[in-house]
């Protein structure tokens, strides 16, 4: 079952000058198409400007096809009537952690989701609890959110998300704006979700450590989708990666010259216990 | 300056009043505020004055707090009763170069700065005790009735706490140009008030530009979550009345009672 398909999927930007005529058209999404398996963690790659977060936004009912077709979870996401429904199936969690928090206390901007929704108000505490529990910041729930820190933040955002008991969740460069361990935090969490409650994750972002772990990796480029297949197929084009402008894990690019060296290494290698394990059966 | 202002500040602490309805602090509030103004007699000031300290009492916000609420309003406070002292006309008490101090102008100026100081006092003991959130969801309940009118009254209160929620990140930002300007050579502190003015551009401008990229973000991700204004909206925390609330109101009515009887039965 696909919880979410595109099929020729296009979106341009469109510059005008200040009379309102056309100066140029950038196209942001180019002709992708794609399916995402209910259950599955998959990650999106790309470098600043391939589309990526245009495309991200179109599995929320934020941004509509210019041509071509979203369905999520079976709906169109060109329908007016499916929007509200559209969006409580694939919750979406945002690069800048400050500017989506909307409450001011972190249990009052969970429940700002289900509010919406129209949920009762003891299930509401309810689906509080329960996902700030997922995400570990149940302890922070009477805080101010300004006192937390980017990671703290972070999985606030995604309890918000995880409240309204969505299917999937996609999150459009969740770690950007965080530094090491913010990131490593959010990350768990974000796994921890797929694995154990099984909610779909798309996950956007240009860090190469954070897509190991995925089911699946699109690499973008251009608005069009370059690679596709599993992180060991898609870091195994090393080559191709670089012309993308894109870096590998630092492991797999150890592998790769030690292997253009000489040694006898397979392709794809994604951690150093691999390369450990790999290396010692070289000897 | 801006730290002296206690007026829309929350003191955290366990009392009576700051668990009470918010419906009943602004409410209150605003009654007790118009009871002031009902009257220029002595005998209602002194019971508003004892009902105040009552509530102050109840409240556990230490007198300190509010008093330096009024550091604020000095000037406002010297020049309102200033004018009253010196430009009533009535009974001359004293007189010397041009000033003329009269028996009225003097009981009106006395007056005017208990009104104001119980004014100030009065409204700032509602925000220490009342959460910004709170305060809004209690607008939003009290001013429900208005939406027959077309008033907007949810997407106000919406826009009232977004607002607040807002004013530290925005501060923190405003610091940050101001340094990342400073940094660069920008004076924000010498010259005369227009040249402050005039140094202000340079920080309201990448400010208001960042504001209105934020505002953005925020409605994309408020949308992200369904939101679609206060239609078929339920409430996490629901305002309810509850027994304090109800003994709170009785005690309101029986002030305004005792003020009025107070004001039309004594001479003074």
């Amino acid at each position: 079952m696909n919880i979410i398909e595109a099929k020729k999927v296009l979106f341009e930007y469109i510059r005008r000058d200040e009379e309102g005529n056309v100066e140029g058209i950038t196209t942001a999404v180019d002709n992708v198409d794609l399916q995402i398996k209910q259950g599955d963690f998959v990650a999106i790659l790309g470098h600043n400007g391939s589309g990526k977060s245009t495309l991200a936004k179109h599995f929320n009912a934020i941004l509509y096809p210019g041509e071509g077709t979203v369905w999520v979870d079976g709906m169109d996401t060109q329908t007016e009537e499916n929007i509200l429904p559209i969006r409580k199936e694939a919750g979406m969690v945002f690069q800048n952690p400050d500017n989506q928090i909307i409450g001011q206390i972190v249990e009052e901007d969970v429940g700002f989701g289900p509010e919406n929704l129209g949920v009762e108000t003891a299930q509401i505490w309810e689906r509080v609890e329960e996902s700030l529990k997922a995400v570990g910041m149940y302890e922070f729930r009477k805080k101010s959110p300004n006192k937390l820190s980017g990671g703290q933040k972070q999985r606030v955002s995604i309890a918000g998300v995880l409240a309204m008991h969505p299917k999937c969740i996609v999150l459009d460069e969740p770690t950007a704006m965080l530094d090491p361990n913010g990131r490593k935090e959010v990350i768990r969490a974000v796994r921890a979700l797929n694995d154990v409650e099984g909610i779909t994750v798309i996950l956007i972002t240009h860090y190469m450590e954070e897509v190991i772990h995925a089911d699946r990796v699109f690499v973008m480029d251009k608005g069009r989708i370059e690679i596709e297949g599993t992180p060991r197929e898609v870091f195994s084009q090393v080559e191709k990666l670089k012309a993308l402008r894109l870096s590998v894990p630092e492991v797999t690019l150890l592998a790769y010259e030690l292997k253009k060296a000489g040694l006898q290494l397979p392709d794809g290698i994604l951690s150093a216990q691999e390369l450990v394990e790999e290396l010692k059966k070289l000897r | 300056m801006i730290r002296d202002i206690t007026i829309g500040q929350y003191y955290q602490t366990d009392s009576p009043l700051h668990k009470m309805d918010p419906r009943v602090k602004l409410v209150g509030t605003m009654l007790y505020i118009v009871s002031l103004f009902l009257f220029s007699k002595a005998a209602p000031y002194m019971l508003a004055v004892l009902f105040l300290a009552a509530v102050i009492k109840v409240s556990k916000v230490p007198f300190g707090f509010m008093v330096r609420g009024l550091k604020t309003i000095v000037y406002l406070l010297l020049i309102t009763a200033g004018f009253n002292l010196f430009l009533t006309q009535g009974e001359v008490i004293v007189k010397f170069w041009i000033f003329t101090i009269t028996k009225e102008g003097l009981k009106n100026a006395i007056f005017i700065a208990v009104r104001l100081v119980l004014l100030i006092i009065g409204s700032s003991l509602m925000t220490l005790t009342t959460t910004p959130n709170q305060l809004t969801d209690g607008m939003e309940k009290l001013l429900h009735p208005l939406q027959k009118l077309k008033v907007p009254v949810h997407e106000i209160s919406m826009m009232m706490s977004i607002a607040l929620r807002f004013i530290p990140i925005l501060l923190e930002e405003t610091d940050k140009i101001m340094k990342a300007q400073m940094a660069r050579g920008a004076d924000f502190e010498s010259g005369n008030l227009f040249k402050k003015i005039k140094a202000m551009v340079p920080l309201l401008v990448p400010l208001f530009i960042s504001a209105f990229r934020r505002a953005n973000d925020l409605a994309m991700a408020m949308e992200a979550r369904c939101y679609h204004g206060g239609e078929g909206r339920t409430k996490m925390k629901p305002l309810q009345y509850q027994k304090r609330d109800r003994i709170a109101y009785l005690v309101l009515v029986l002030y305004l009672i005792a003020i009025v009887a107070l004001g039309k039965l004594l001479p003074f």
